[in-house]
């Protein structure tokens, strides 16, 4: 039995603007460790709401929140940062990668913020996490030289730096064509099977839910199937 | 380690949009370098102006001034005692203008450790007799040697030699503008009267500039000995003591204290001078008004390149934050990237300060009136440059604070799921 890394109680969370609207209501699940899990729901669900309540960027919610046993609820923005960099990682439905840097310092970042490494360590574990994903070869280049497939396993290999306890995606596969999709979704399904990696992805895609370990599917602010 | 990573994301961002961070960086040079330049260049003219006078007045000065008595006998007297005194028509008494115990007085002043040093002086009326036509004049009788460890006369006798005035018997140097009027040269024999009727031929060896026409027009300077000698007194006989003190501040309460010790009227560089002190107070104050208007300028540049830095990077701030960086952290980024601005174009306005001052330092400036001042003057107070220094530093920190916090208070979630 894997244990539970991430916790969520009975959470709330309202609109205010432009009138008070509840979005989500009650939402409560477990997440263990090494599980491979699709939120999916009609646009407007509150599901990418959801998940940026979970991964603690936003803090203006109702209910509880434990990530690796730990609340989050009372803790200053500075604690919440040092949990995102060391527990969680991020792919956005745009990677966010930054022009000023290479792909290899884009990766590296978070690396670094967290010093857990030096940076010569740092440097060898994002080449390792770059040879997951099978782009060591662009590690020199500037990230507009890459195509829109690349990048965002670029942006995976900066989520997988710190060896989260969880990666996040929201909409990770949204922008990229049928084949892109296809790359990313294996090497999701890759870094859950084998490397163990507990994997939270947003989708609309239903295809592309249907085909990890499991599915919550929200509608109305509830989740009505997990 | 952690420094260095903010310092490698600030560089980053900084050379991202390097001709903005240039341009702010330039106005920052070129507003230290005014500050320098125009404070230098300010303060060296109020030095030489000052000096023009102060350097030449001694900071106390004793001498003995014919004034009617401050105490008249009546008041000695028991029986008006309590009455009210009225006296008219009171005169001068007639007083010695020499100071009484002189010998002793110079002693007791050269063993105070507060004194620099002293110069004897004589001053007396004299006529310069020009064929049948007689013009008014004041020689001064001077020690040469302590005048010029003291007061630079060397700097100030523009022809000839100021040691002949030693080395030469009844010699005199003479004003500019008397020279001129009599049409004496350097080797000539000039005749002078005294107020009590006795003549000297005193020789010509060098001519003295002030930079005061009015002055030049009338003083001349001779030896001590040969002034006593014009005067037909002692070698006992001195007018007037000019002490030079350490400290020009303790001027005021020393001429005060020498003055009731000694008995005799006192004056100190204060209060003979303090018109001098208003005006370089005035002239420092408006050029640092300048030099700080020019700073607080470049200072919004800064802000409003920071600013939109800031709107520009909006993503990466985002990502920065989601990734895990605190909001503190991207404040350090932005204070680092203000700050290094400061420093970069405030280190750089340093050395241009510098060196335009120098520029300035090498223009000619001749003028009649100030023999000793070649070139523009400049002063190179160290003082000048710790205060652009610390200027720089600190309107850059307060052109990035705001920025910087606007920037630490981005919700990143905002941003992410606005795309």
């Amino acid at each position: 039995m894997e244990r539970i890394i991430l916790e969520a109680k009975s959470i709330s969370k309202y609109f205010h603007d432009p009138t008070t609207i509840q979005v989500l209501k009650d939402v409560s699940f477990n997440i263990k460790g090494s599980e491979f899990i699709s939120i999916i729901g009609k646009s407007g669900c509150g599901k990418s709401t959801l998940l940026y309540i979970l991964s603690t960027m936003d803090t203006d919610y109702e209910g509880t929140l434990m990530i690796d046993g730990v609340a989050m609820r009372n803790k200053r923005e500075g604690e919440l940062a040092k949990v995102r960099n060391e527990k969680i990682g991020f792919v956005f439905q745009f990677h966010y990668l930054l022009n000023e840097f290479s792909v290899l310092r884009n990766v590296m970042l978070p690396g670094l913020k967290l010093a857990k490494y030096s940076e010569k360590e740092v440097e060898s574990r994002a080449y390792e996490k770059l040879k997951i994903l099978g782009i060591e070869n662009e590690a020199l280049k500037n990230p507009n030289q890459l195509s829109g497939g690349q990048k965002q396993r670029v942006a995976i290999a900066r989520a997988l730096i710190n060896d989260p306890l969880i990666v996040m995606g929201d909409e990770p596969t949204g922008n990229l064509d049928k084949k892109n999709s296809e790359i990313v979704f294996n090497i999701f399904k890759e870094l859950a099977e084998v490397y163990k990696q507990s994997l939270l992805i947003v989708t609309h895609d239903n295809e592309f839910a249907a085909r990890t370990h499991r599915i919550i599917e929200m509608e109305d602010g509830k989740i009505i199937r997990m | 380690m952690k420094f260095k990573l903010i310092a490698s994301v600030s560089v980053s961002l900084l050379l991202a949009r390097w001709k903005q961070t240039l341009v702010a960086a330039i106005g920052v040079t070129f507003s230290i370098t005014m500050f320098i330049t125009l404070l230098s260049f300010m303060s060296g003219l109020n030095d030489m102006l000052d000096n023009l006078i102060l350097n030449r007045t001694p900071h106390v000065r004793l001498y003995n001034e014919i004034l009617p008595s401050n105490h008249q006998p009546i008041e000695l007297s028991d029986k008006y005692k309590n009455s009210y005194n009225f006296i008219r028509s009171i005169k001068p008494k007639n007083e010695r203008l020499q100071i009484y115990n002189y010998g002793a007085i110079v002693k007791a002043i050269k063993n105070d450790s507060r004194v620099l040093g002293i110069a004897p002086k004589i001053t007396t009326q004299v006529f310069y007799n020009v064929g049948p036509i007689d013009l008014t004049g004041v020689i001064n009788g001077i020690d040469v040697d302590e005048e010029n460890r003291l007061f630079t006369f060397k700097d100030y006798v523009t022809t000839g030699n100021y040691i002949d005035l030693k080395n030469v018997p009844n010699s005199i140097v003479l004003g500019k503008g008397a020279a001129e009027k009599m049409l004496a040269n350097i080797g000539d024999v000039i005749q002078v009267t005294t107020t009590k009727g006795q003549i000297m031929q005193l020789k010509v060896v060098g001519y003295f500039q002030s930079g005061i026409q009015d002055i030049d027009k009338v003083q001349s300077y001779a030896s001590i000995s040969t002034t006593q000698k014009l005067l037909g007194e002692s070698n006992s006989y001195i007018t007037d003591i000019q002490i030079k003190l350490k400290d020009i501040l303790i001027a005021p309460a020393t001429s005060i204290e020498y003055g009731k010790l000694f008995d005799v009227e006192s004056i100190d560089i204060k209060t003979a001078n303090s018109q001098f002190e208003t005006g370089s107070f005035v002239r420092t104050l408006i050029s640092y008004a300048v030099g700080i208007t020019l700073l607080i300028v470049a200072g919004f540049g800064i802000y409003n390149i920071l600013n939109m830095m800031i709107y520009e990077k909006m993503d990466t701030i985002a990502i920065l934050k989601a990734t895990g960086f605190s909001g503190a952290d991207v404040n350090m980024v932005f204070i680092t990237i203000a700050l290094s601005i400061g420093v970069f174009g405030g280190g750089l306005g340093l050395l241009f300060g510098f060196g335009l001052s120098n520029v300035i330092d090498n223009i000619p400036f001749n003028t009649a009136a100030l023999p000793t001042i070649k070139t523009f003057p400049i002063n190179y107070n160290p003082k000048f440059y710790m205060i652009a220094t610390i200027f720089s530093i600190v309107t850059t920190y307060l052109a990035g604070f705001f920025p910087s916090r606007k920037a630490s208070k981005i919700d990143p979630v905002v941003i992410i799921r606005g795309k």
